[in-house]
């Protein structure tokens, strides 16, 4: 929290009022004819200059608070009890003018996708002006304070900008102008819906700094949603956390992430691994069972039925907020034993093998590149990666997006063929470039889990055509031995026999995920390529997915190619970490290695956006800008551009440093020695 | 830009080559010859070998279809069989009625079929939208010739407010020709209200429930700023591709109502030209509606480009 201004008091005049106030709120949806509750009695105040943070999964109301907030709910919604105070004013009590001098004024709001929030067709400079506009300001005058208001969100050039459509910023570049937009008319009330969601780290980390920067020198207080318990960890003062449409605990964030009172918090905050936490180190914790169907009542808690501490009273009566410090209420009757709730999942792990040393690699990539050629000109998306991968080891792949993670993927899975003169092999033989002519032993060695179910697995088909097929097409099986595998591989992945003959839809998205690795690991791969396995997935789902990975990899002795832009993750599962930028590797070595340092200042950057629970980083070294364009990468070393650590000499703008090893299996291509990485990053990391 | 251009100009040139072959080897299918129909049943046999002669199709079919095309691409369309006359000037007339009456039909179509389908999508699930649509999908489901005849049967017949007849002879003012060609319009307004009201609604309802519309509404803008500064602009992008791709289609379905009507258009004229295996006047009758057509479309497809930001620098780049 070290870029966040204190809640300081504000002029006296506005002490009595907040700057938000819900209380009791109700929000009812009618889905084919029927009331479903999505919001039950959520009572929070945010205060003048106060950051307030809710967090929760998909379907627990998050973005139904701030669509009632600004009366914007979808039209079969609204808002069935309760009140809501902007500055002391009920958007629900309101006519037509009052609601739009209130949203002109008062509230705004930034959401989840900037390409999607500005118009397509209007210019980016208008946009921002209108909002002056409708201040009653002239057009001139609007364009002028626009201009000022982009100059604010750290837009260089923005004369220029303003010129542009949306569709020619980008995601960072896109989020920062509709923050201006939101931020321009001074509200009393900014709600950031998942504002940072869709970007890269290294742009998440630029623009959360920024939207601190800015509260710090804006009257504003802001209601930060956010389903990563980290961001909201940095960014909030206070934190409520929703489960099913109710709030089930608020306190001050850092007391509220070190020392949580409701099971549902604990549970959420064991799913996620902490720092340093690798798979040996023993399997996450995971949260059983599921979200009650919505539109479901429970005569008492509506965590109960998942909770390991219930008892009969949890059962009968719904428990009133409970007072468990100062400023901290809990919804839980057995708040004083959530420090010591019982584990969902053992914490044991099966003893691994882990990578068979000394063994010939399972993969091995010689000189792959690949150009791509589209009408702008010649694009490298990859160049000159050489990779050798043990069997049993979990390969971490990581970069922003643009580095070439996916290409790389692709190009294994004979999705996209490397330009000429690439090696590819699996177990000592090279294998065919192009997936229509490899040999189905080929084929049956390689397979991946896509990041998102919906579209991966096949709707028409049910669960037992999807993970048979594999079987009978790349392991061959029939009769018995299919069923029996088939069963085999249903129980690995915790699947169970009824949902055999359901289809993708009836299936909830951990589950569906499931399906996807079954499905691939069907035919006997030798390498799962998993990419993005877990983004579209929630948390408490994720940590049940990735434990089901390792165990797998411990069985079967896979090896696997793991793509994500979550460091946490890649840290937890990985043994060896590649860094990638503009398709070229940066650095490769032991996971721990890699991300205890001294590493690469890339690595060293993509670290440091990462925000972490604990609300501390340890270094705050910024990357400026975006990632170059891969169709004109700069000269020398890729990187310089947006090094922080580039050398005065000149050497890195002109001359490409080689991937050298740095130390035993540690490669890093840089120009900087080792030891003066590890002095300087050292240094850093102490002041 | 320009080579895009220039493809799709060749794509068309070998569109409508293709055309006039099948038109032409479509034409021989038919039964009879040109002499019979020209002459009638009751002229003699050795008149009708005669005149066959005179006009060229005793012939090899290939020596014909030669002869004509290397006439069409000098600019020299042929003499009609039937009216023994030089075929541009009547095609030149025919084509100038029938652009009235498309034009007349597009005036009244266009603005009642986008104002129909936004209604439609602002008051979306309601009694408005229910009107609406439900009615632009029936209508569009009459065929033109039964609308067509109701609507004879109704006001011309019936009330005898409006001539049946959608020509007044030439040499007629401005509004008698608008009063006669006000009952050949309906049924064509019928047939296209419906289409385009949808496309309207659909657009105008997935930019009503876009982030942006959301972004404006929140920046306290006024409704009908929202409505037509946000939501409209993007809405009706894809519906203005569609309505100029229908008016090619628009052209080729006059035949129907200009032949009801008895309106001395480009519809008729190829209908009365395949009926008396008029074989020059019918090529060049659907060329002509061809190229009209591939021009529509090639409109459509320029002003989604001009119109789209996205596309624009995408053509530019």
């Amino acid at each position: 929290m070290t870029a966040i201004a204190p809640a300081a008091d504000q002029g006296s005049d506005d002490a009595g009022q907040p700057a938000l106030r819900v209380a009791d709120l109700d929000v009812t949806y009618r889905v084919r004819g029927q009331s479903r509750l999505a919001l039950k009695n959520v009572s929070f105040e945010i205060g003048r200059n106060e950051s307030y943070g809710l967090v929760g999964e998909s379907g627990s109301g998050k973005t139904t608070v701030a669509l009632a907030l600004t009366r914007y709910l979808p039209r079969n919604g609204r808002v069935s009890g309760g009140s809501i105070g902007i500055d002391g004013a009920d958007p629900m009590r309101m006519g037509a003018h009052e609601l739009r001098e209130l949203r002109a004024h008062k509230v705004s709001m930034v959401y989840q996708e900037p390409g999607k929030a500005l118009n397509p067709s209007m210019r980016v400079g208008r946009q921002v002006a209108e909002v002056y506009e409708v201040a009653g300001l002239s057009k001139s005058d609007a364009a002028e304070r626009a201009a000022q208001m982009l100059g604010k969100v750290q837009i260089p050039d923005p004369k220029r900008v303003m010129e542009r459509y949306p569709h020619e910023l980008s995601g960072g570049m896109a989020q920062r102008v509709v923050i201006a937009m939101a931020i321009a008319a001074e509200p009393a009330l900014l709600i950031l819906d998942e504002p940072t969601t869709a970007l890269d780290a290294t742009v998440e980390a630029e623009v959360l700094d920024l939207i601190a920067s800015l509260r710090a020198q804006l009257n504003t207080s802001v209601l930060f949603i956010s389903h990563n318990l980290a961001v909201i960890a940095q960014m909030c003062d206070r934190v409520g956390v929703l489960y099913a449409g109710e709030l089930v605990e608020e306190g001050p964030a850092a007391q509220l992430f070190a020392e949580p009172r409701h099971p549902y918090t604990v549970g959420l905050l064991r799913c996620i691994p902490r720092r340093g936490q690798r798979k040996d180190h023993g399997r996450l914790d995971s949260i059983p069972g599921f979200l009650p169907e919505p539109g479901h009542t429970l005569p008492g808690c509506i965590f109960a039925p998942r909770c390991p501490i219930a008892e009969d009273q949890c059962r009968h009566a719904p428990p009133p907020p409970f007072t468990t410090g100062e400023r901290r209420t809990s919804r839980c009757y057995r708040y004083q034993h959530t420090a010591d709730l019982p584990r969902n999942t053992p914490v044991d792990v099966e003893l691994r093998a882990g990578p068979e040393p000394g063994t010939d690699p399972v993969i091995t990539i010689r000189d792959l590149s690949k150009t791509f050629t589209p009408t702008g000109g010649p694009v490298q998306a990859l160049r000159g990666v050489n990779l050798a991968v043990q069997r049993g080891e979990t390969l971490g792949l990581v970069g922003e997006s643009g580095s070439g993670k996916t290409t790389l993927a692709r190009v294994l899975l004979g999705l996209t063929s490397p330009d000429p003169g690439a090696t590819v092999e699996v177990a000592g033989q090279a294998i065919a470039k192009d997936a229509a002519h490899r040999t189905r032993q080929q084929l049956q060695a390689m397979q991946i889990v896509f990041q998102n179910p919906d579209s991966s697995l096949n709707r028409r088909h049910t669960v037992r055509q999807l993970i048979s097929r594999p079987l009978t097409k790349l392991a061959g099986l029939s009769g018995p031995r299919l069923r029996e595998r088939l069963m085999d591989l249903v129980r690995s992945v915790r699947l169970e026999e009824r949902h055999l003959a359901l289809r993708p839809r009836q299936l909830s998205g951990g589950l569906k995920q499931r399906v996807a690795i079954a499905r691939a690991f069907g035919g006997g791969p030798a390498i799962v390529v998993c990419d993005e396995p877990t983004s579209a997935l929630d948390v408490s789902v994720q940590a049940a997915i990735l434990n089901l990975l390792a165990d797998l990899q411990a069985k079967e002795q896979v090896t696997y190619l793991f793509i994500s832009h979550d460091l946490g993750l890649v840290r937890y599962l990985s043994d060896r970490i590649v860094v990638l930028y503009l398709g070229r590797v940066m650095e490769v070595g032991p996971a721990e290695r890699v991300f205890s340092g001294p590493h690469h200042p890339y690595t060293e950057a993509l670290l440091s956006a990462v925000p972490s629970l604990d609300g501390t980083r340890r270094s705050r070294i910024r990357l400026s800008g975006e990632i170059p364009s891969a169709a004109d990468p700069p000269s020398g070393c890729v990187f310089h551009t947006r090094c922080p650590r580039r050398l005065a000499s000149g050497i890195c703008e002109s001359t490409e440093p080689p991937l050298a090893e740095a130390e035993p299996g540690h490669l890093i291509s840089c120009h900087i020695p080792i030891d003066q990485l590890a002095s300087l990053q050292g240094a850093e990391a102490v002041s | 830009m320009a080579i895009y251009l220039l493809r799709r100009l060749g794509l068309a040139v070998i569109t409508l080559w293709l055309l006039s072959v099948i038109i032409f080897f479509a034409g021989q299918v038919l039964p009879g010859d040109p002499g019979r129909a020209i002459l009638g049943p009751f002229a003699a046999q050795s008149a009708v070998i005669n005149l066959d002669r005179q006009l060229g199709v005793d012939r090899p079919l290939i020596t014909q279809y030669w002869t004509w095309i290397s006439g069409a691409v000098h600019g020299d369309l042929g003499i009609s069989y039937q009216y023994r006359t030089p075929v541009e000037p009547m095609l030149v007339s025919a084509l100038a009625n029938s652009a009235k009456l498309a034009v007349f039909a597009l005036i009244l179509i266009i603005p009642l079929g986008i104002l129909g389908g936004v209604l439609a999508a602002l008051y979306a699930g309601r009694a408005v939208d229910r009107i609406i649509s439900l009615s632009g999908l029936s209508l569009a489901t009459v065929p033109e010739f039964v609308s067509g005849i109701v609507v004879i049967v109704i006001f011309a017949d019936g009330l005898k407010l409006l001539p049946a007849s959608a020509y007044p002879g030439p040499g007629a003012s401005f509004g008698t020709q608008l009063r006669y060609l006000i009952l050949p319009v309906v049924p064509l307004v019928f047939e296209f209200f419906g289409y385009i009201a949808r496309m309207a609604r659909a657009g105008t309802i997935e930019a009503l429930e876009s982030d942006y519309a959301r972004t404006a509404t929140l920046k306290g803008l006024p409704r009908p700023v929202v409505i037509f500064r946000h939501v409209l602009r993007n809405s009706l992008l894809p519906t203005i591709t569609v309505i100029a791709t229908q008016v090619g289609y628009l052209i080729g379905g006059l035949v129907v109502v200009e032949t009801l009507f008895n309106y001395p258009g480009v519809g008729r004229l190829i209908y009365n030209a395949a009926m008396s295996k008029d074989f020059p006047m019918l090529e060049a009758g659907v060329l002509t509606i061809g190229a009209i057509y591939m021009v529509a479309t090639l409109i459509a497809d320029l002003l989604n480009t001009g119109l789209n930001p996205r596309l624009r620098t995408g053509v530019a780049t």
